[in-house]
């Protein structure tokens, strides 16, 4: 019997000795050694395994450069592949540390999701692609159509917005991974494909028949899309912001893998010795080494690089920078001033 | 009992010690589950609260109003994008238990045919059937499904290039398509002629068997029953003036419009569904009739019965007590198994409600505990069913 | 005049072959095939449904089919693209497990076939031993393996594990975990003591009335929610538990049915001879009840089997899940029939092994309790 009354005592006492160690997400991060990033479960060029199971694409870099800012290896991460419809269950329950999936910032998500978008890393905006056999080039006489959206995602919301407002009909099938929403359209379940207009080129390269299809000029919203975390963390959040922040302002300050270590040993401009960690408060502020941006650049490339090798015209997508060239080149993307 | 008593009777003065002694044990061992359970509960439900509370994820039920604002792409009741999130529920729940019941009345149907063919004297027939039950039980059901949506609907014909059967049936890639009878006003007199005609029929049954046990004379109940159930239905319904039309699908646009249509998502899933429980139903009613000894067939040729009523008075209903129970399991599957829909984007209660909704609104813990408490539900009811039906049948066993 | 007719003998003929319609081919024929008007219209017609069915399968899969190659160009032949398959043979087995690792993964399978080959063999000495080794040793040396990080050899996550290498995982420790739970289920839906009758009863109804979707939903992405910030641990081993849990809720009916089936008096004998109830159980009540539902077992575990495909619904890569997306490769788009067939011979080969050996094991067992 005291055996027993041991045995009980003890497992209930581990029980709440696993309850007492709480840790904010960076230092569990840093116990770890590794990032766990939720990523696409295949996108081309922003989250995409090759037939060797590495993973490629500008929300797999992001995550990359997250990595290389907490721990200084941009290969310490760990992908976990994730539907639409799994994404926020998943980092809402601690699964993941960092949601890089084409995820869409929007009220909802922002505030009663229990998450927080820590920045864009792409803007997009939702489109339609047809097969040109169907002899359609505008999106406004789609009515009567079906539609092949992927389940879960603002996609759904906004065709059904877009459709309403003009007075069309549709019929909407929802797959659960973008893979079978381009079978499905490849196979002609479906007229139109619906999503971001870059996933449509992404998701363009999957068709038997490539050039057989073509993306309408119509956008219909806007698809602001970076990384998310949990909400009530501050001091991850900063890193996961400023680690994105720090590919745009390298790309502004012109720094790139190739020429990062030239600079960070002659460089006299003082927004690049802030960036690298020369000067000013280094990585103090987010609790990393000062050296955190310059292991980004290093190891990951600055935005330029990782926009031109994965969605860019060094990919096979070709997609052009528009409304993502920074800001100064007339695009939208800016990063607060590293000071 | 003896146990007892002896314990009763001697006196607290006995010299097993107090960790021996049976009741003392078992009280003891009890009081440990329900406190090892119970902390268990209370400490999930405490860290669920907490990580929720901080991680500021909205709880409760109010979301069950708001507008759901996406499309479904098939639904039983009146849905479009400006309706509910709790309306959503009920869409996936009927597209759920539509699939389910047609998986069961196809999945029945050719269980018993393979079944029988399982046992036919005919030994070609046998084999095919052996050959069947194999090949399909021993494959899993996602891959038969991913099989029938992604590798065969889908290499059929565009609209344009649809399949035709005599122009009323159209098969193609977006689906089957037939017509759909539109009744008029009269129709409802062939309407209550057959509810007429059902009830007398279940009436003249009864009396036809009250007669038969009393001065055991037969009555054609069978033809007099089809008489009654199809046959004055439509003489009424050739008196009242054919009051039924059709609407035929006609390529409009994109795609057909009007009549029925079953999507390609429902058949691949109803196709796998049907094909693969069918095997385990056929050696559910294989053995259900083996276990039927000989020597009742045998008894009942030498009372004179004939054949076909050999097999629907005295082995049917004998295989019956044991091929029930284990059907009612396989339903109970095919129905938990109807929820990989999702695979295929038939939209369920786990694509539609556990899937989108879920995703839309982020409030997992409690659309989870609703999707779980559903199929509880249909399995509890199908328990119940199995309880009574139990009892029944060992009430007629004498 | 009549005696001569007397004096003819007697001569036995040679025995007349019987009726050529009732033995031999023919007569098998015809008591098979052709016994009534009914039968011959059924076996014409199956034979004619056979004929549109086999020979076009047989000509998509073997004789206009190509087997050599390396890309999609060297399809030509119109039927199956084996060559498809071949390509991708490497990922449909070990996943993305490293290719210059991979011969760890062939060995720890080897040592387990090595292994078990002796518990076949009737007159090996050592059964106990090596079933006791098998059971709580080689699964530890097996994950060392699999996953390396000592003895110098590299260390590869769980999340590179795939193809057949990974369905074969989940699914032998599935079994292993399964049945051992399902028994303590049983016991306690049998117990006297009304508590643990309870807690049995509503566990085991629980897990079988949910989808096992679901429950790996749960497992796979809210699991976190229900434990403390900061403790998580391997999606697979969560996958793993979900799995483990639901099956062996339908292995303890399984087996509660094999000790309902157990007379009385065995236990009452158990009790006279004065042995406690873990002893009564295993030595007299579970090794007679665990032979009577020994077809039921394996039906449980073929099923396990098979349901370990959901998990590509979570993300993991099992053999079905590398054929999805080896088939959704834009460089071998369709060829998804092959994929599907490929896949669906794996398993087949397997499930239908494991059905086989249960009949063997059955009537190799039966020891005259079916009376």
């Amino acid at each position: 019997m005291k055996t027993f009354r041991a045995l009980a005592a003890s497992a209930v006492l581990l029980m709440l000795s696993i309850g007492v160690a709480q840790a904010g997400t960076l230092d569990t991060v840093k116990q770890r050694g590794h990032v766990q990033c939720g990523v696409n479960t295949g996108l081309p060029g922003f989250s995409y395994p090759d037939d060797r199971g590495k993973w490629n694409g500008l929300d797999v870099d992001v995550c990359r450069a997250i990595a290389a800012a907490v721990l200084g290896d941009a290969g310490k991460v760990k992908f976990t592949p994730l539907t639409a419809k799994e994404r926020f269950t998943a980092l809402q329950s601690g699964e993941i540390d960092v949601l890089s999936r084409n995820t869409t910032w929007t009220t909802t998500r922002d505030t009663s999701l229990g998450l927080n978008f820590a920045g864009v890393s792409y803007y997009d905006g939702q489109g339609f692609m047809v097969k040109k056999s169907l002899g359609v080039n505008s999106a406004r006489v789609l009515g009567g159509a079906t539609v092949c959206i992927q389940a879960g995602t603002t996609t759904e919301l906004n065709l059904a917005d877009y459709f309403r407002t003009n007075n069309m009909k549709y019929t909407p099938i929802t797959y659960d991974k973008a893979a079978e929403t381009v079978a499905g359209f490849d196979a002609g379940r479906c007229d139109v494909l619906t999503s971001d207009q870059s996933q449509l080129y992404a998701l363009r390269i999957q068709l038997k028949d490539p050039g057989g299809a073509i993306v309408l000029p119509e956008v219909i919203s806007k698809e602001p899309l970076g990384p998310v975390v949990r909400q009530g963390d501050d001091p991850w959040f900063n890193v996961v912001k400023w680690s994105l922040y720090a590919m745009l302002e390298a790309e502004d300050v012109g720094v790139n893998s190739g020429n990062v270590d030239d600079m960070k040993a002659t460089s006299k401009n003082p927004g690049v010795r802030r960036l690298l960690g020369l000067e000013g408060i280094g990585g103090k502020g987010l609790g990393l080494p000062n050296e955190w941006a310059y292991n980004i650049v290093k190891m990951v490339g600055n935005y330029a690089e990782a926009f031109d090798r994965n969605v860019g015209m060094g990919s096979k997508l070709k997609i052009a920078r528009g409304q993502n060239a920074l800001w100064r080149d007339g695009g939208l993307q800016y990063a607060p001033p590293f000071r | 009992m003896t146990d007892k008593k002896a314990s009763a009777a001697s006196p607290p003065a006995s010299k097993t010690a107090i960790w021996n002694n049976p009741t003392f044990r078992s009280v003891t061992f009890q009081v440990i589950v329900l406190m090892s359970v119970a902390a268990f509960f209370v400490y999930i439900i405490n860290n669920t609260l907490t990580n929720m509370a901080q991680r500021g994820i909205s709880t409760g039920f109010g979301f069950l109003d708001l507008r759901a604002g996406f499309g479904i792409l098939m639904s039983l009741i009146e849905y479009d994008e400006t309706h509910t999130y709790g309306r959503t529920f009920f869409v996936g729940l009927l597209n759920t238990l539509l699939v389910s019941f047609l998986g069961i009345l196809f999945a029945t149907l050719l269980g018993f045919v393979i079944g029988i063919a399982r046992l036919s004297r005919n030994w070609l027939i046998a084999r095919i059937a052996a050959a069947y039950i194999e090949i399909f039980r021993n494959i899993p059901l996602l891959l038969q499904i991913l099989f029938w949506y992604f590798a065969v609907l889908s290499a059929l014909p565009s609209p344009r290039q649809s399949l035709s059967l005599l122009d009323l049936f159209f098969i193609n890639i977006r689906g089957l398509y037939f017509p759909a009878p539109r009744p008029e006003t009269a129709f409802t007199a062939v309407v209550v002629a057959f509810v007429l005609g059902t009830v007398t029929s279940f009436f003249v049954a009864r009396w036809a068997r009250k007669r038969q046990d009393v001065t055991g004379q037969q009555f054609p109940v069978m033809l007099a029953c089809l008489g009654l159930i199809i046959g004055v239905p439509v003489i009424v319904f050739a008196v009242t003036g054919f009051p039924l039309s059709w609407e035929m699908p006609v390529l409009q646009g994109f795609n057909f419009r009007g009549g029925l249509s079953l999507i390609p998502e429902l058949v691949a899933l109803l196709l796998a569904l049907s094909i693969y429980t069918a095997a385990f139903i056929a050696e559910i009613v294989r053995a259900g009739i083996l276990a039927v000894s000989h020597g009742q067939t045998e008894a009942s040729f030498a009372l004179g019965l004939r054949p076909a009523l050999t097999l629907r008075l005295v082995v049917i209903p004998q295989a019956l007590r044991v091929i029930i129970p284990p059907l009612t399991s396989q339903y109970l599957n095919l129905t938990k198994n109807s929820s990989l829909a999702t695979a295929v984007g038939y939209p369920d209660l786990v694509a539609v409600w556990a899937g989108t909704t879920l995703n839309q609104t982020g409030q997992a813990v409690e659309i989870i505990l609703m999707t779980m408490a559903v199929y509880l539900t249909i399995s509890l009811l199908i328990s119940m069913f199995m309880n009574w039906y139990n009892k029944k049948a060992a009430l007629v066993e004498r | 005049m009549a005696r001569s007719k007397d004096q003819q003998t007697f001569q036995r003929l040679a025995d007349q072959p019987p009726p050529v319609m009732v033995v031999g081919m023919l007569g098998w024929l015809r008591a098979n095939l052709f016994s009534s008007l009914s039968n011959t219209v059924l076996t014409i017609v199956a034979i004619y449904l056979l004929y549109l069915a086999i020979p076009p399968v047989i000509h998509w899969a073997f004789i206009a089919a190509d087997w050599v190659g390396a890309s999609r160009e060297d399809c030509t032949g119109g039927g199956a693209c084996w060559v498809f398959v071949l390509a991708r043979l490497d990922q449909f087995i070990y996943g993305f497990y490293p290719e210059p690792q991979q011969w760890r993964v062939n060995l720890a399978f080897g040592l387990l076939i090595v292994l078990i080959v002796p518990l076949f063999i009737r007159s090996f000495p050592y059964k106990a031993w090596l079933g006791f080794f098998l059971l709580f040793a080689y699964p530890f040396i097996a994950f060392e393996m699999f996953t390396g990080g000592i003895l110098g050899l590299p260390l590869v996550t769980t999340d590179q594990w795939g193809g057949l290498m990974l369905t074969l995982i989940i699914s032998s420790v599935g079994m292993v975990a399964s049945l051992p739970i399902g028994i303590l289920l049983a016991l306690g839906r049998r117990s006297e003591m009304p508590i643990v009758r309870a807690f049995s009863v509503a566990f085991i109804e629980l897990w079988r009335g949910v989808p096992l979707i679901t429950v790996l939903f749960m497992s796979s992405v809210m699991l976190p929610l229900f434990l403390p910030e900061g403790v998580t641990f391997d999606k697979l081993l969560r996958a793993l538990i979900g799995i483990t849990l639901f099956e062996s809720a339908y292995m303890a009916e399984v087996v509660r049915g094999g000790l309902q089936a157990i007379p009385g008096g065995q236990y009452e004998a158990a009790k006279a001879l004065g042995l406690n109830f873990w002893k009564s159980m295993s030595l007299i009540v579970l090794p007679q009840a665990l032979k009577l539902v020994i077809p039921g077992i394996v039906n449980t575990l073929i099923a396990l089997f098979k349901d370990t495909t959901l998990v590509i619904i979570i993300g993991l890569f099992d053999i079905l899940g590398a054929v999805e997306a080896a088939i959704k490769d834009p460089s071998w788009l369709g060829y998804a029939v092959e994929g599907y067939v490929f896949a669906a011979l794996i398993f087949w080969i397997f499930c239908y092994g494991m059905s086989r050996y249960s009949q063997a094991l059955e009537r190799k067992l039966n020891t005259g309790h079916n009376r």
